[in-house]
């Protein structure tokens, strides 16, 4: 078994991907924390907890959910707004939840616009532009994510969540797979029972 | 995949019914049947739910085309053309495996090389096709025979390589093929490789799944990237950003993409142990001596261990089933106890021992060799006498008349 873990970084001038290092996906029902395959329950508390501790806790939707393709996009794209809307009435006065989309993955030179949007070739600018310290994926495409992640992984100290449709991402640092919509809610669910159960860390956080 | 699931049970145009992949292969009831190595290939597409075939002529792998393009002329595959070369049928392979189709191609020896370039560029658009390599002499002067130089080529590209032993192997590891390689978290193309001639000309006895059932087809809505997306990378190849900027960013991307791709092959594992019971197979692991080999050397090196144990000395037998992803956790628990590890391969270089070697504590145990290359074939007592000479037994001279 793998004792590489899947933190926060800054980590490395160009990290590893996680799987490279033996992390290993989680099977149907589980998810992974740092890396350590665990029940989907559990990873439900940890991602509401990093949710609600962060200064700047912020949903990136990809493609896949911004764009109503089919029925079951509109459905995820409903259920992440409301599970936005869930973290906005249970963060803290000094928290900041944001929703900034992933609209595409086209190269944008000479530069994206952090202010409205997120691409997975140069993720780290929306990050620090907003100070973003805790991410949730949904809705991009696994490649584009891994890549994404790993980025971030490597030049911030942003923690990482990704909701994922298919297997789920080892370069995250929390993930699970095979999102739904009732997954979504679920995760809305558990935000909302923790609330003023978790200390946002809004004099500690790291800056960017 | 629900859209895929939600098919199986109905049946195709062939009235050859959608099976659950893991019944079809390996619950459901299998005639044995004798075929040739490229009869199996045949047999195997025709259960392979193929959009595509594209090929171009080259022996020894032209056999295996031409009854696939039978195949298509029966309507089991949805379309079927010859390239103007190695080189476009590779492109063309990626072309239509960018706009959602299963995609099969067959090649060998000097094709696998004129169409290098495009199999790094599969691997790292993430396309699921998968390539036949019957493996044959590369160099000049010109060799149609056995040699698998070739799939050396091939392991750094990030495709994945899987090095069949039999017939058997073959037309199992096809239809596992399409499956592991579709998978989300893998989607890279496979190259199955085998020795030509050895395995595709040669005839055997092979149990084969039922005709009338089929794999579900390839559902490009899985795939980790857009299908057929002009405005993004890996469709947008070659203009403009980011593959043409000359930035820190640029190049972290492209970096990230390389890792994510070896990152997929990894993850390939998972999928392979399952679906191919493990990467390797091994047997008597507890002896003092091991032959580890890949392809038809595997069976060569079995039949040198019967020989060996009627002289009294035992060894042992690894059979790496993938090269990438490459066993080296099964090889190493595998080979601990040995002290003498033997090599045998089908070409002059000896990377298979080089991997080995790369991989193994205490890598002085390791023998590259025997070696036979240029389409020569490797009687088991050159492995015996190798073994033999290495332990300081007496042995006898193969090659020469006298003495």
């Amino acid at each position: 078994m793998s004792t590489y873990r899947v933190l926060p970084g800054p980590e490395h001038f160009l990290p590893p991907a996680a799987a490279s290092m033996g992390i290993r996906l989680p099977n149907p029902g589980e998810a992974h924390i740092h890396g350590v395959i665990v029940p989907e329950e559990q990873a439900y508390e940890e991602a509401a907890r990093q949710f609600l501790m962060a200064k700047v806790p912020t949903i990136f939707p990809g493609p896949l959910v911004l764009w109503a393709w089919n029925e079951k996009a509109a459905k995820k794209a409903t259920a992440v707004r409301h599970l936005f809307e869930t973290l906005k009435e249970c963060v803290q006065p000094g928290q900041k939840p944001m929703l900034i989309p992933m609209p595409d993955y086209r190269p944008k030179y000479p530069k994206i616009n952090p202010e409205i949007e997120i691409n997975p070739n140069h993720p780290n600018l929306t990050i620090w532009h907003n100070k973003i310290d805790c991410c949730m994926f949904v809705g991009v495409h696994c490649h584009q994510a891994n890549l994404s992640l790993k980025i971030i992984r490597g030049g911030t100290s942003c923690y990482t969540i990704a909701m994922c449709a298919q297997a789920g991402h080892e370069d995250a640092m929390l993930s699970f797979r095979d999102a739904s919509v009732d997954k979504i809610m679920k995760l809305a669910e558990t935000i909302k029972r923790l609330k003023g159960t978790v200390q946002p860390r809004l004099s500690t956080a790291k800056s960017h | 995949m629900a859209e895929t699931q939600s098919l199986i049970g109905t049946q195709n145009k062939k009235g050859q019914t959608y099976t659950d992949p893991w019944y079809m292969l390996n619950e459901a009831l299998r005639t044995p049947s004798f075929f040739t190595g490229s009869e199996v290939i045949k047999e195997a597409i025709r259960r392979a739910s193929c959009d595509i075939m594209i090929a171009y002529p080259i022996t020894p792998q032209s056999e295996a085309a031409a009854l696939i393009g039978e195949l298509f002329a029966e309507g089991y595959v949805g379309d079927y053309f010859r390239g103007e070369s190695e080189f476009a049928v590779m492109s063309q392979c990626a072309g239509a495996s960018f706009g959602g189709a299963r995609v099969f191609t067959t090649t060998a020896g000097p094709g696998t090389m004129r169409a290098m370039e495009n199999f790094p560029m599969w691997a790292g658009a993430r396309l699921p096709i998968q390539m036949i390599v019957t493996c044959r002499g590369i160099n000049s002067p010109l060799s149609i025979q056995p040699d698998t130089l070739e799939i050396s080529y091939l392991l750094n590209t990030g495709m994945m390589v899987w090095h069949a032993e039999t017939a058997q192997d073959f037309f199992d590891w096809i239809l596992k093929g399409f499956i592991v390689a579709e998978e989300p978290d893998v989607h890279l193309p496979l190259a199955l490789c085998c020795d030509g001639f050895f395995v595709t000309h040669t005839k055997d006895v092979v149990q084969l799944t039922p005709a009338d059932m089929c794999l579900p087809p390839y559902d490009p809505y899985r795939s980790p990237v857009p299908c057929m997306d002009m405005e993004c990378p890996p469709v947008r190849m070659m203009r403009d950003p980011f593959v043409m900027k000359s930035n820190y960013i640029s190049y972290a991307t492209h970096a990230s993409w390389q890792q994510e791709v070896w990152a997929a092959v990894e993850r390939s594992r998972k999928h392979a142990i399952r679906w191919l019971d493990g990467l390797i197979d091994a047997e008597n692991t507890d002896a003092e001596i091991m032959i580890v080999a890949s392809g038809t050397a595997v069976s060569q090196g079995r039949e040198a261990i019967r020989m060996l144990e009627d002289e009294g000395v035992r060894c042992g037998l690894v059979k790496i089933k993938t090269l990438r992803p490459w066993p080296a956790d099964e090889i190493r628990e595998a080979t601990k106890h040995a002290k003498h590890i033997f090599v045998p391969e089908f070409n002059v270089t000896g990377w298979l021992a080089k991997e080995i070697r790369a991989t193994i504590p205490d890598h002085h145990r390791v023998y590259a060799g025997p070696h036979v290359c240029g389409g020569m074939t490797m009687p088991p007592e050159i492995i015996v006498s190798e073994i033999k000479t290495a332990l300081g037994m007496k042995t006898f001279s193969l090659a020469g008349r006298g003495s």
